[in-house]
């Protein structure tokens, strides 16, 4: 049902882990099938030098929180907003239908992430 | 040296025996003939649909004549419960059914409902059981049906058909079992077990995929489902699967024949199995069935494990690349995203039901196999437990 870039991303993710003294982290629950997600970054002026992520999810959460960690590195803050669901579906080449809501939690848990290093900022 | 992939899904279904297949053969090329026809063509199939029928009529201790066929397992539960409901409104319209039943059961109840039944589940305890006493609580003077499995598909529950029977009778109430995942596995007397209606699947037991039988006792009221034909003494339309049934016999005779060896050798799988993974992979819980009682009341193929801290479908993932296939009653692998009803009748905590995985043992399965698949197991929890961020603290209170 998944096609083999989601399945190698499964199998082989990146940025598995946490980033101890983390400048933001963002832990979101997915409202559809009740799986978790926990992504932290580390940031110097504004920009993204490192980001890891703990799944207790699906294949399909694992694959898109892998790919989008690793899109995000080494962009600025603000760009890396920009990156939907749709755009790290697209890189992995699509999800079955019913896996579409998986990748949400990732989009969502580095927007997390970057609001909690924004409010950490202002303070 | 073993050879890959490896099958443990043997609950959902089986490769066909060779014996089986060999015995089909002759009826999809020469003994063609449709079982309706007045011509020789047509009596050398009826011929071999009546042996079918007296094949499957006396393992079970029932009469051929009160053995009609199905397309399966999930027809035959939409026709006991459809058609006891149609013939006996006039008397009630109150159904009981567990509610671990297979989906087939559970979705025609939930469409009676609209059409003004009222439907009822009766309690399982932890490990699956019927609590009878809740049973007989809550039947009626105007309950209709009372319906359970023998055993069940996910957790391998085996369950006191006979007294739920008696309690159903007690109240003229008719009793029906969906004997999918028993029938071949376990010895069955309808007559003693004194069920009105049984349900059985081929493809189980070593036989084909889309056919099966609904036992219908002799006496009972039943209407149809499936109008346009005279089949099946005017109670099911549709051509009879010759090739089907006749293979649908050959796998029950033969389950039945070999049924104890059968039963020793898979339970043998299943016990190291079960055992290893208790012993050596943490946070584990065995789901069904207590361990001491996996021998008696737990159906021979069957092991649930949720694994604490991940989710099942990325086990099971996991578990094919290493060339391993099982099935999971977790959210994430069913289409529908909700976990199994099952695992939630037995009062699970989602999370714990998320990350649940049924192995289910064959007759061509081996030991080395079992043990290749523990040790794989191990590699894929330690895997995606150090990918959880449930998994900080050992033994983490939130989530058990
Ligand atoms: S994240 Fe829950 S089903 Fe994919």
């Amino acid at each position: 049902m998944y096609n083999e870039k989601v399945m190698e991303a499964f199998q082989n993710p990146q940025n598995v882990g946490e980033i101890e003294n983390a400048d933001g982290i963002g832990e979101v629950g997915n409202e559809v099938c009740g799986d978790i997600m926990r992504i932290s970054l580390k940031i110097e002026n504004d920009v993204i030098v490192d980001a890891k992520f703990k799944t207790f999810g699906c294949a399909a959460a694992i694959a898109t929180s892998s790919t989008a960690t690793a899109m995000i590195k080494g962009m600025k803050v603000d760009d890396a907003l920009a990156v939907t669901n749709k755009i790290v579906i697209e890189k992995l080449g699509g999800l079955p239908p019913q896996k579409l809501h998986c990748s949400v939690l990732a989009e969502e848990a580095i927007k997390k992430a970057i609001e909690d290093y924004k409010n950490k900022q202002n303070k | 040296m073993i050879k890959l992939p490896i099958y443990f899904d043997n609950a959902a279904t089986t490769p066909v025996d060779k014996r089986v297949l060999e015995k089909m053969t002759p009826y999809f090329t020469e003994i063609f003939g449709n079982p309706n026809s007045q011509h020789v063509f047509g009596r050398e199939s009826v011929k071999a649909v009546d042996n079918a029928r007296d094949t499957i009529a006396g393992i079970i201790n029932a009469k051929p004549n009160e053995i009609y066929f199905t397309s399966g397992g999930t027809e035959g539960d939409n026709w006991a419960l459809r058609g006891v409901a149609n013939a006996y409104k006039d008397r009630g319209k109150h159904i009981i059914i567990s509610p671990i039943e297979h989906a087939a059961m559970i979705e025609t109840a939930k469409a009676l409902v609209k059409e003004g039944f009222t439907v009822d589940f009766m309690k399982v305890d932890g490990e699956g059981f019927v609590d009878l006493e809740h049973l007989k609580s809550i039947i009626r003077d105007d309950t209709i049906f009372v319906g359970c499995m023998m055993a069940n598909n996910e957790v391998g529950t085996i369950e006191p058909i006979k007294e739920i029977a008696a309690i159903a009778h007690e109240k003229n109430a008719v009793c029906f079992t969906d004997a999918v995942q028993a029938a071949g596995v376990l010895d069955i007397d309808v007559k003693d077990l004194g069920v009105d209606l049984m349900s059985m699947s081929s493809h189980k037991i070593y036989g084909p995929k889309g056919v099966g039988a609904l036992y219908i006792r002799n006496g009972l009221r039943i209407s149809s489902i499936i109008a346009g034909g005279h089949q099946e003494r005017m109670k099911r339309g549709g051509t009879t699967n010759v090739a089907g049934v006749v293979g649908f016999s050959e796998a029950f005779k033969i389950a039945n024949e070999e049924r104890e060896k059968n039963f020793n050798y898979v339970s043998s799988l299943r016990n190291h199995f079960i055992d290893r993974v208790i012993n050596e992979v943490p946070f584990v819980k065995l789901n069904g069935p207590d361990k001491d009682k996996r021998d008696k009341y737990r159906l021979p193929a069957n092991a649930d494990f949720s694994f604490r801290y991940i989710e099942g479908e990325s086990i099971l993932f996991s578990l094919d690349l290493a060339g391993i296939a099982v099935s999971s009653g977790s959210a994430c692998s069913s289409g529908s995203l909700e976990p199994s009803h099952v695992l939630l009748a037995l009062g699970l905590p989602e999370g714990l039901a998320h990350g649940s995985i049924r192995f289910s043992f064959g007759k061509h399965n081996t030991m080395e196999e079992v043990d290749y698949a523990v040790d794989e197991i191990k590699k894929a929890v330690e895997r995606l437990r150090a990918m959880s961020p449930l998994f900080k603290i050992e033994g983490d209170k939130k989530y058990v």
